[in-house]
């Protein structure tokens, strides 16, 4: 398949089973794909396939249920570190994104973050990529400081100069919003960092689903990202870490896989990854990630963020047409997602969600698990549409039709 | 139940001009809650009267129409009345106040958020605790 040839919606809608519910009577317009996508039959039936014919434990058994398993499990993580340009031994299967950064601000900040250090954030991150940070800075005695942003939602390139002065042990940073949808050149991060001597952190849960990722062309350190919002299951995601530096770390969670030997006084490590895998994995889930990464590459992510790129041009043009309607994305879409955070008129967001699903349209309302982002754009919440490869320009278009139904209803 | 009948005339009015909106200058209750799922933000001040009465009651908050509407009108509701009657409120009431709106789980506590200010501030100058039986704080 060419990657300048348009995806086909309506050969991908009939792979959604859930596509064609009906919601207070309506077609589902499902646009709330940043919070969590949809499933393809294929990922659904990994899991089924799984639990009906090879259920078993990994990396323990011998017998063939065991074998095929373990197969099953590894092949998976061939397949997903493949899709973001990633070494698999460099792979660990983690619960999602949040657990991911966790894992790192134990297992990295336990050995490598020391009192008085700078770790180094954004305005525009994801709680799970604050929060975890702050509860180390706390813990070790160090600072976390934000870069804060230009008008339009881009990330102030000059503040992050001033806080690598500082030589910080750390950069986390979000390759794209899951507010606004920008798209940060995490490279050209990653490369200041890297001559500032700053570990980086690279949040992809939104960039892995819409876009094309080489985490090797990004240059980070680790990057983390959830299979839940790529079409895969909940539960599962991926951390993906310089290998040298996995070895370094501390273990995450204690117990067994994780270890090599186990005596009554001590205990050593198990290989990377499996060093950070502890107890039974997330075997099931795991195998249907794969299955996720495999109809993403099906399609091609070229084509893919081609498609939401599309898709983000008609809404904008489209929207921008109705009454009252203010979108905070950056208006340069080549460096947007598929994304667009907006309020209507007076209309609480929270009273907009409630109308709209009303029309079967969903979308997410609040402040999207980044509240210092909505506390900066000076609102008290946002609504957001986000799209995924099944969206199509009729979505918009019933998006449109409802949002004209909210303002008559609050007689805007 | 559909949204023209959740925001009604009367809500939206309540919303666009709450009543008993703003801040005491003396007081001897002043209580605050969140709603983090859609960031909704209460706040309560009371004056308490010589006899337990609620003497006078204002509120700020920021938050969706149901939220807004449903505090300014429990304060309306709640002026003049003994402290007492404010441990009786129920959900029932605050229900039965915004008309019987349906509500999923969700949006409840945006109707509720209110009350809970309410009975949180007045339960702490009786010198309890309230305990929310609903729970509101499990979506955190």
């Amino acid at each position: 398949m060419l990657q300048t040839e348009p995806l086909d919606v309506e050969k991908i809608r009939p792979d959604f089973p859930i596509l064609q519910r009906k919601v207070h009577g309506k077609r589902l317009v499902y646009l709330d794909n940043a919070a969590t996508t949809q499933k393809p039959r294929q990922v659904i039936d990994a899991l089924v396939d799984y639990y009906s014919r090879y259920n078993s434990n990994v990396h323990r058994s011998v017998h063939t249920l065991g074998e095929e398993a373990t197969e099953a499990y590894e092949s998976s993580r061939e397949r997903v570190a493949r899709f973001v340009g990633a070494a698999p031994r460099g792979l660990v299967f983690v619960r999602g994104t949040t657990e991911a950064s966790n894992l790192v601000r134990f297992a990295w900040g336990e050995k490598f973050v020391k009192p008085g250090d700078t770790l180094v954030t954004t305005m525009m991150e994801h709680h799970s990529n604050i929060v975890p940070w702050q509860l180390l800075a706390k813990a070790k005695g160090a600072k976390l400081r934000f870069v804060g942003l230009l008008p339009g939602g881009v990330l102030d390139l000059a503040q992050l100069e001033d806080a690598l002065r500082e030589s910080p042990r750390m950069i986390a940073v979000t390759h794209c919003s899951n507010v606004l949808g920008t798209i940060n050149d995490v490279a050209k991060v990653c490369s200041m960092a890297k001559k500032a001597g700053a570990t980086t952190f690279v949040d992809g849960a939104q960039a892995v689903p819409h876009m094309p990722v080489d985490v090797q062309a990004i240059g980070c350190d680790f990057y983390a990202f959830s299979g839940h919002k790529m079409l895969g299951p909940t539960g599962i995601g991926a951390l993906v870490g310089r290998r040298e530096l996995l070895s370094e770390m501390e273990p995450f969670q204690g117990g067994g896989e994780m270890i090599r030997e186990v005596f009554q006084d001590h205990s050593t490590w198990n290989d990377v990854p499996h060093k950070f895998e502890a107890g039974t994995v997330n075997i099931a889930d795991s195998i249907a990630l794969g299955a996720a990464v495999d109809y993403l590459d099906g399609l091609g992510m070229t084509r893919v963020r081609n498609h939401e790129l599309a898709l983000l041009k008609y809404s904008t043009e489209v929207l921008s047409m109705v009454k009252g309607f203010k979108d905070y994305g950056p208006q340069d879409l080549a460096m947007r997602a598929g994304v667009i955070s907006f309020n209507l008129a007076d209309i609480h967001p929270h009273d907009l969600a409630t109308i709209l699903d009303e029309e079967g349209v969903a979308i997410r309302s609040g402040n999207h698990c980044a509240q210092p982002l909505v506390t900066w754009l000076g609102v008290p919440a946002t609504s957001r549409a986000s799209f995924c490869v099944y969206n199509s320009e009729d979505d918009i278009d019933a998006l449109k039709a409802a949002l004209g139904k909210a303002e008559k209803v609050f007689k805007v | 139940m559909s949204s023209a009948d959740i925001y009604r005339e009367l809500i939206l009015d309540y919303y666009r001009n709450p009543r008993n909106f703003g801040k005491l200058e003396k007081f001897d209750i002043d209580a605050h809650d969140t709603n983090p799922l859609c960031g909704d933000e209460v706040d309560m001040q009371i004056r308490v009267g010589p006899d337990s009465k609620i003497e006078e009651i204002k509120f700020t908050g920021k938050g969706c129409a149901i939220s807004l509407a449903s505090a300014s009108m429990l304060t309306e509701l709640a002026k003049g009345k003994q402290l007492e009657w404010v441990k009786q409120v129920s959900k029932a009431d605050i229900l039965k106040m915004l008309g019987n709106p349906d509500l999923g789980p969700s949006r409840i506590k945006c109707a509720l958020l209110g009350m809970k200010v309410l009975k949180t501030g007045v339960y702490g100058y009786m010198g309890s605790h309230y305990e929310d039986p609903d729970g509101s704080d499990s979506m955190r």
